[in-house]
């Protein structure tokens, strides 16, 4: 299915085809495509052009929470899920980011602008609980700043 | 070569070898799960955890190489402890469905929670929800069933460089299978069934077809026609406890009777038949200037491979039907007419080692007056299954003859079964045909056996048209072997005249519709079976099968006729590319 008019030729010209680059790339088309997602055509194009097969390109964007083949948000919400964040109260901070978007985890607002997702330890505990939101990192969050977080991405 | 101690016995093994493969030479016995023998040793189920002498912690055997000195425990209160351990965790993930399981009495799983001796299941909680295909028509697949041994993974991308199957997803999600989800049909996947042959479980299994030929069994209207591959004769018995390489093929046809099938032929005679057309197709490219290497297209799983990876090289492919499907056209229009009976009213059925045939039973290619050739296909598995479903006693029933004229066959057609023997049966035939006198030799030993890496070849002399000439030949089983070949017939580096290329590895007999297990040692003994099953028949060449003789007398004319284009010869296409995303 033709899902985006990504020019994957073009990304890929910036590589060799040394082993290693692989994830770079699939990062590049997946920030291009504007939905946080990589299209089944552009994994069909990236695996012919990188010799990598289908079947391993998908068990690369299917293992990494970073990667998705199904459209996300512009912005996506990454709550971290490890132990420090969960007992400094990261449950409250998602259901208020829950609640405040009206959606649940996994899903994505109907303009298109946020999706809310798990993921493992961002490596910031000393300012847990914490959120990824796209490139951006919050911390030392509680449920009443979600509001305004949310208010700085248009 | 290291001197190490298994359980107090002494032994000198190469240094490369690992724990499990030392152990092998003693006779000890290790139970394993993800192990395939020299194929993948990754240490992924931790069933073959050992005691290495100043190690604290139990080693995998599958993946621990020795050294000097070494000295192994095998199987104390800890270890059995670990390995109980080890399968509990497994099985807290599984259905436990054996009843109704369709390897239910022959599951690797089943069987270690036999031996280790599970009582319970003391963990309990949410299983993993895994995918399935249940609209391939050659294989299924059941998730919820897969322990995870990565085994399917491993034939599909290292020995067959198929691809279809991998790693996906993490966690508790993990799960071994299709790129998106897809079914298998709308993969790369060649329905080579090598992952089937080597699941533990039921994850992969044969899409069964032994209801529909019942079905037609009992359907007064139908008239069943029956067929059985050269490869079962020496298979089939392994699923009654027989040696591997033991001929059955009298057996074969008396149980046949017996489930009551209503005329027996023997796809050998199909597989003369082949000869015949490509024996004198490979003769008409060489003098005529056709399109050389031509290559044997009998196997499904190889034809798909080579339509997915290598569509340049299709008009290589021997136009000529499989045995299957020859004696299939033959049925529903020489024979019919002969019986008086409406083709439409007859039911091809055929015993396969083959997932692949399945696919091949389908192709609208295959099909003559819109009558498909074939209409049912199991493969040995399931007529083994079929056999027992029937309460048939196999090992004890005595031999009967196929049915005339179509069981009528010759020992170049049984040698089909293994790598190396289309291209020996042809070579018998193509080169009496140029040559117009008999040969003193038909023993092409050069082409037989099991090569699991590489290509064999062989070049022999004959004369055409008074000019001497030297035919090279190449024969490849496993499509790794082949995909290496191919890759040098289109890059120009190839100047073979003639390949045979077998999907499985070591060919037929080591098919993904044959019984489990199938390794390196059971391929061999098969091998073996195949030929001394050629060398007691007292007809050894396709072209000297009376019953052949007849058939081109009353029908078909002569090889490559119009007729015989009509009915035995096809054409393939180029497949995309997962054409559904």
């Amino acid at each position: 299915m033709a899902c985006c008019s990504i020019d994957v030729g073009a990304i890929l010209k910036d590589y060799s085809k040394e082993k290693g680059n692989l994830l770079d790339i699939l990062h590049r088309i997946q920030d291009a495509s504007g939905e946080n997602f990589i299209c089944d055509d552009c994994m069909k194009v990236v695996a012919e052009k990188t010799e990598v097969p289908l079947n391993k390109l998908y068990g690369v964007t299917s293992f990494y929470t970073m990667f998705s083949n199904k459209k996300r948000g512009k912005f996506v919400i990454r709550m971290c899920q490890s132990s420090p964040c969960h007992v400094l109260g990261a449950q409250a901070v998602i259901n208020a980011f829950k609640e405040e978007l009206g959606i649940e985890l996994g899903e994505t607002t109907s303009d298109g602008k946020f999706t809310i997702e798990l993921t493992a330890c961002l490596g910031i505990c000393a300012v847990a609980p914490a959120v990824m939101i796209n490139e951006d990192v919050h911390g030392n969050l509680k449920p009443e700043m979600v509001k305004n977080i949310l208010a700085k991405y248009n | 070569m290291v001197n190490i101690t298994i359980d107090s016995i002494k032994l000198s093994v190469p240094a490369d070898s690992t724990i499990l493969e030392a152990a092998k030479k003693a006779n000890i016995k290790i139970p394993t799960l993800c192990y395939i023998p020299e194929i993948q040793k990754i240490g992924a189920c931790r069933m073959c955890l050992v005691e290495v002498k100043g190690n604290p912690k139990l080693l995998a055997s599958c993946c621990t190489p020795v050294f000097e000195g070494m000295e192994v425990v095998t199987n104390n209160q800890k270890i059995r402890k670990a390995r109980k351990f080890v399968l509990e965790l497994i099985l807290s993930d599984h259905p436990m469905t054996c009843l109704t399981c369709e390897r239910n009495m022959k599951c690797e799983l089943q069987t270690l929670a036999g031996e280790l001796g599970i009582d319970t299941i003391r963990y309990q909680g949410e299983k993993s929800s895994r995918g399935s295909d249940t609209v391939t028509k050659t294989l299924q697949y059941d998730g919820s069933k897969c322990i995870y041994c990565k085994r399917c993974e491993t034939m599909c991308n290292t020995v067959q460089t198929v691809g279809a199957i991998y790693s996906k997803k993490r966690g508790f999600n993990a799960e071994v299978g299709t790129p998106f989800d897809l079914p298998f049909s709308d993969t790369v996947c060649t329905s080579c069934g090598q992952c089937v042959l080597n699941c533990p479980v039921a994850a992969l299994k044969d899409n069964e077809n032994i209801d529909e030929a019942w079905e037609a069994i009992n359907d007064p209207e139908k008239i069943t026609v029956v067929q059985v591959a050269p490869s079962v004769r020496v298979t089939l018995g392994e699923e009654f406890g027989m040696k591997p390489g033991t001929v059955v093929t009298g057996k074969i046809f008396a149980a046949m009777r017996k489930i009551g099938f209503d005329y027996i032929f023997d796809t050998d005679f199909g597989a003369d038949l082949t000869i015949m057309e490509e024996g004198h197709e490979f003769i008409d490219r060489v003098k005529n200037g056709g399109v050389l290497p031509m290559i044997t297209s009998c196997s499904p799983g190889w034809v798909n491979f080579l339509e997915t990876f290598f569509p340049e090289l299709i008009p290589n492919l021997s136009s000529a039907k499989s045995p299957q499907q020859m004696l299939g056209a033959m049925v529903k229009s020489y024979f019919a007419k002969k019986i008086n009976v409406d083709p439409k009213k007859i039911v091809n059925i055929t015993v396969m080692p083959c997932t692949a045939k399945k696919g091949e039973a389908g192709r609208p290619e295959l099909s003559v007056d819109n009558l498909s050739d074939i209409d049912i296909v199991m493969t040995t598995r399931e007529f083994a299954k079929m056999i027992k479903q029937a309460e048939v006693d196999f090992l004890n029933i005595p031999e009967e003859e196929p049915d005339n004229p179509l069981g009528i066959s010759t020992g170049a057609a049984v040698i089909f079964g293994a790598s190396g023997g289309v291209m020996e049966a042809a070579l018998r035939t193509a080169l009496e045909v140029i040559e117009g006198h008999e040969l003193e030799k038909i023993d092409f030993e050069e082409v037989r056996g099991l090569k699991l890496d590489g290509a064999k070849e062989a070049q022999v002399k004959t004369k055409i048209d008074g000019k001497e000439v030297v035919v090279k030949v190449a024969v490849a089983s496993g499509l790794a072997n082949a995909r290496k070949l191919m890759e040098k017939v289109r890059d120009g580096k190839a100047d073979y005249h003639f390949i045979e290329i077998m999907a499985c590895p070591g060919g037929c007999i080591g098919g993904g519709g044959q019984p489990k297990p199938t390794n390196t040692e059971i391929r061999k003994m098969r091998i073996e079976g195949i030929y001394s099953a050629d060398k007691a028949m007292k007809l050894r060449k396709s072209h000297e099968n009376p019953a052949i003789k007849e058939l081109y007398k009353e029908f078909l004319g002569a090889p490559l006729s119009e007729k015989s284009h009509k009915y035995l010869h096809t054409h393939y296409n180029k497949q995309e590319y997962y054409k559904k995303i």
